[in-house]
């Protein structure tokens, strides 16, 4: 069915795709490239995050996981420097799942806050081991085989597998939003013990719901080693990336379907542009910050939710005054 | 590993580990009575350091006395950051939105700090003590690791004495035990959070001090710092007082003994290490009050 | 004679208080129980062992001749065992459909959960006649969370009868709602005990309630079960009154 809703959806994603087509400028592709990447990585972080309300600052395990995937296989097994490369996506993807599954089973058994806490931790962890450890290469880091491909056209596959990242993304998601596990770990998020208490079996739900979340953003890192063709720890594991996730995801809306790619498409344009036409990443940080309190202030919901809020809430004002009208009596006797 | 060896340890375990327990306090007096994670605590920490770097630089103000200036402004940033930002925030995602928010204060602050005094690393080491050294305990120590146990100690007996013996400390231990029943005995629970807040964050300035005469630092070791200091409150216990002092020390002494006896490049993840197995034995951190809701 | 549910030399203690010392409750097939005692008397602590929110130091649970001393809630639920809480618990960021769908996979795996839709019709379909049978059937689409109280407590009902539980625990249903909703509630209850052979536990401070719905009453006092019997027995019972009159800050009504 077409409602007006699938139009825009359909419309703004044909937009993006035809981008490289219209506007062939590399500087241009390549940030519209790191935006989709991170859309990809906002939106499946979301759909664990925000939906059950946990909020995980460790986003970065997983893409430096999905990174150095990509980067020590090529090594490995030698993958020549061609499309073949890509093959080692999916991968990365698959590994960073491995890797959310023990770090799940420990972060998931505490208290939502301390959740937080824990996801940091372990992204500490991480970050460390990536730095000392000899078979990554330590700060110097790995390098990839390098694509010898022309430089006019070269970002114009990786925008299109950020572009098919962005598109599973947002339809597992939408999936999940519509599915039962969805409902079951949007039950979680508004008050976990009521829906353990209703058959829900939380622990199994927000650890599929974890893992789950970490397939995209995996993908997402070996993307990034495969284009740099170079990584070091202190990018793919890099604490900015943990809280930029969370920040871009919560400016557009947290646990919403557009949110997310909002607020990643947005912000991650606006640093690369900045970074590109100041080269200054202090300023950057001063703006995202400052935006992100603007926000706090002015629409604690995320953009997304707000603006729908402005549009439905004077008819659902009125729908509920008036069915509650018997049980106000109710509500005042107590 | 010799005796020696793990006396070093335990020496500079407990010397260095008093700075990170009076930092750990503030954070964790913080989310005991507020439900508040103050990931700004890392990068407050830097600010506390780059202003006795700049009175001490620019004004020749030595680091000790310059925290009669530095401690009440920083008391100051607190009330304006919890009036302004913190004290917003309600409802069930109060304390995840915290750490959001106070994540955005934090990189409002660094990129501030970055352009101001740039990304260079810098020193606080004009004063005479940091410099020399006092054979003690079969070891050279430098003079400024036991002025900076003497101020931390010095600090944190003041904030139990304010906690434990004044009418004041009374509301607030009344609020980190339980906010609600705080507020129906006629505690101002919210002029108490503010002013929490503003003393979690004045330790910062001192805290800040010996960090920046004992460390290189950068506004970016805010991160490092950050994350120590949160592994302390949570296996301490969050909101738990006892926890942070006792985390705090062990885990330099922790760290100490993992350098000499293994390697120095691991000592840094072994803290992050045990953080994750003691958790999964006791959720709620060594010290922290056990969950009401058992499943 | 067996019992539906049967708890049986129940503890509890938290740090040095003793919630619970040695209680004993047995719900019989197919009746309505009610659960009474003064404030702090330790009957919500009952229910959240009983439904495995709690653990007891001491004493087992059975629920239909089977052992759920240990079980966690959800296990418990899927036996069949419903519960709403005192201070009413809902979804509230969710619609009041989607608060009644979280309920309705009572024997359902949660594997299953990740490739089914949300709701199938018959499940919307028990949904909304469980809502209008409650009477809130027109708010289906608001959030939960714009509800008022009472039409809270409608839902917290609706929502753990629709699993179909053979056991339901209300704690206090009657609390802090008015007059016309208390009977209300009461017809219901009493309607699905009837119809549908439902049993019931209820913790409750209203006695006219409990007196007139219950077919046995306990009483607790100060962790432990003090008697059990109707609520004629009960009332002239002369340790309960000492029991109320003892608790002190307990309002009659």
């Amino acid at each position: 069915m077409l409602t007006k809703a699938r139009i825009v959806w359909i419309g703004l994603f044909a937009l993006l795709a035809l981008f490289p087509l219209v506007v062939t400028t590399p500087t241009w592709t390549s940030i519209i490239m790191f935006a989709l990447m991170y859309m990809a990585i906002t939106t499946s972080w979301n759909m664990f995050s925000g939906y059950s309300g946990y909020v995980a600052l460790g986003a970065a395990c997983f893409f430096g996981t999905g990174a150095y995937t990509a980067a020590l296989l090529a090594k490995h097994w030698n993958v020549p420097a061609s499309g073949d490369l890509f093959w080692l996506i999916p991968l990365g993807g698959i590994l960073a799942m491995a890797v959310a599954l023990p770090i799940g089973l420990i972060a998931l058994r505490v208290r939502r806050h301390t959740f937080v806490v824990i996801t940091i931790a372990i992204f500490f962890v991480f970050q460390l081991s990536a730095i000392n450890a000899s078979f990554t290469g330590g700060t110097s880091g790995l390098q990839l085989p390098f694509l010898p491909w022309g430089f006019q056209d070269f970002n114009v596959p990786f925008y299109y597998l950020a572009f098919a990242m962005v598109v599973v993304a947002t339809l597992l998601s939408a999936w999940v939003r519509q599915t039962r596990f969805g409902l079951q770990l949007m039950a979680i998020r508004d008050d976990e013990d009521r829906a353990l208490g209703l058959g829900v079996r939380v622990w199994a739900v927000k650890l599929s719901g974890f893992v789950m979340s970490a397939f995209i953003i995996g993908c997402a890192g070996a993307l990034y080693a495969i284009y740099q063709g170079q990584i070091y720890p202190q990018f793919v594991f890099n604490p900015l990336f943990d809280i930029s996730v969370a920040l871009m995801a919560f400016l557009g809306g947290f646990g919403t379907l557009a949110g997310p790619l909002l607020g990643a498409f947005v912000l991650e344009t606006l640093q690369l542009w900045l970074t590109e036409n100041y080269s200054s990443g202090s300023l950057y940080l001063i703006i995202f910050g400052a935006l992100f309190l603007l926000v706090i202030i002015f629409m604690p919901q995320g953009v997304v939710v707000y603006v729908k809020d402005r549009v439905t809430k004077r008819e659902d004002r009125e729908r509920s005054m008036i069915a509650d009208n018997e049980a106000q009596i109710a509500g005042a006797a107590q | 590993m010799t005796f020696s060896n793990l006396v070093h340890a335990v020496i500079d375990g407990v010397l260095t580990g008093s700075v990170y327990a009076l930092m750990a306090t503030g954070l964790t007096l913080i989310f005991g009575v507020m439900d508040i994670i103050n990931v700004a605590q890392g990068v407050f920490v830097i600010l506390g350091s780059y202003l006795s770097y700049a009175l001490s630089v620019h004004f020749g103000i030595d680091p000790f006395v310059g925290l009669l200036i530095t401690m009440p402004t920083m008391f100051l940033v607190g009330i304006v950051v919890e009036r302004a930002f913190i004290a917003r925030l309600k409802g069930p995602e109060k304390t995840a939105m915290s750490i959001l928010v106070t994540y955005a204060v934090s990189l409002v602050i660094e990129g501030a700090l970055n352009m101001i005094f740039s990304t260079n690393p810098v020193q606080i080491n004009n004063a005479s003590y940091v410099n020399s050294s006092v054979h003690l305990f079969g070891m050279w120590l430098p003079f400024i690791y036991i002025y900076g146990f003497i101020l931390a100690s010095v600090l944190l007996g003041s904030l139990y004495f304010l906690l434990y013996r004044t009418r004041f400390g009374a509301s607030v231990r009344a609020s980190l035990a339980d906010q609600t029943a705080a507020a129906l005995v006629g505690i101002d629970v919210k002029k108490v959070s503010t002013i929490c807040f503003g003393i979690g964050i004045a330790v910062t300035a001192a805290g800040g001090m010996i960090y920046g005469t004992t460390n290189a630092f950068n506004a970016s070791s805010s991160y490092d710092l950050i994350s120590r200091l949160l592994t302390i409150i949570v296996l301490g216990g969050m909101g738990s007082l006892a926890g942070a002092l006792v985390a705090g020390v062990s885990m330099i002494i922790l760290e100490d003994i993992v350098a000499v006896a293994w390697s120095p490049v691991w000592s840094n993840i072994t803290f992050f290490i045990l953080l994750v197995i003691v958790l999964s034995f006791r959720p709620q951190g060594l010290f922290g009050k056990q969950s009401a809701r058992v499943a | 004679m067996s019992f539906l549910l049967e708890a049986k030399g129940i503890s509890r203690a938290f740090g040095g208080v003793q919630a619970l010392n040695d209680c004993s409750l047995n719900v019989e097939k197919g009746s309505i129980a009610g659960l009474i005692g003064p404030n702090g008397s330790g009957k919500t602590t009952l229910f959240n062992v009983i439904t495995g929110y709690v653990r007891p130091d001491q004493g087992t649970v059975n629920f239909a001749g089977e052992d759920v001393t240990n079980a966690r809630p959800d296990e418990i639920f899927s036996k069949g065992v419903g519960r709403t809480f005192q201070l009413t618990r809902i979804f509230a960021r969710m619609s009041v459909l989607e608060n009644m769908l979280v309920a309705t996979q009572r024997d359902e795996s949660w594997l299953k959960g990740l490739t089914r839709s949300m709701s199938s019709a018959s499940e919307v379909d028990a949904a909304m006649d469980m809502l209008e049978f409650v009477g809130i059937a027109k708010l289906a689409q608001l959030q939960a969370g714009s509800l008022s109280y009472g039409q809270r407590k409608l839902l917290e009902l609706a929502y753990v009868l629709i699993a179909n539980p053979d056991v339901i625990l209300l704690d206090e249903p009657a609390g802090g709602v008015n007059l016309t909703l208390i009977n209300e509630i009461a017809s219901k209850i009493r309607l699905l005990n009837k119809e549908q052979k439902k049993t019931f536990l209820i913790v409750e401070h209203n006695m006219e309630f409990v007196m007139n719905l219950c077919d046995s009453v306990t009483v607790m006092n100060q962790g432990h079960t003090l008697m059990s019997g109707t609520p004629a027995e009960v009332r002239a019972d002369k340790r309960v009154l000492d029991a109320y009159l003892g608790g002190g800050e307990e309002e009659e009504n």
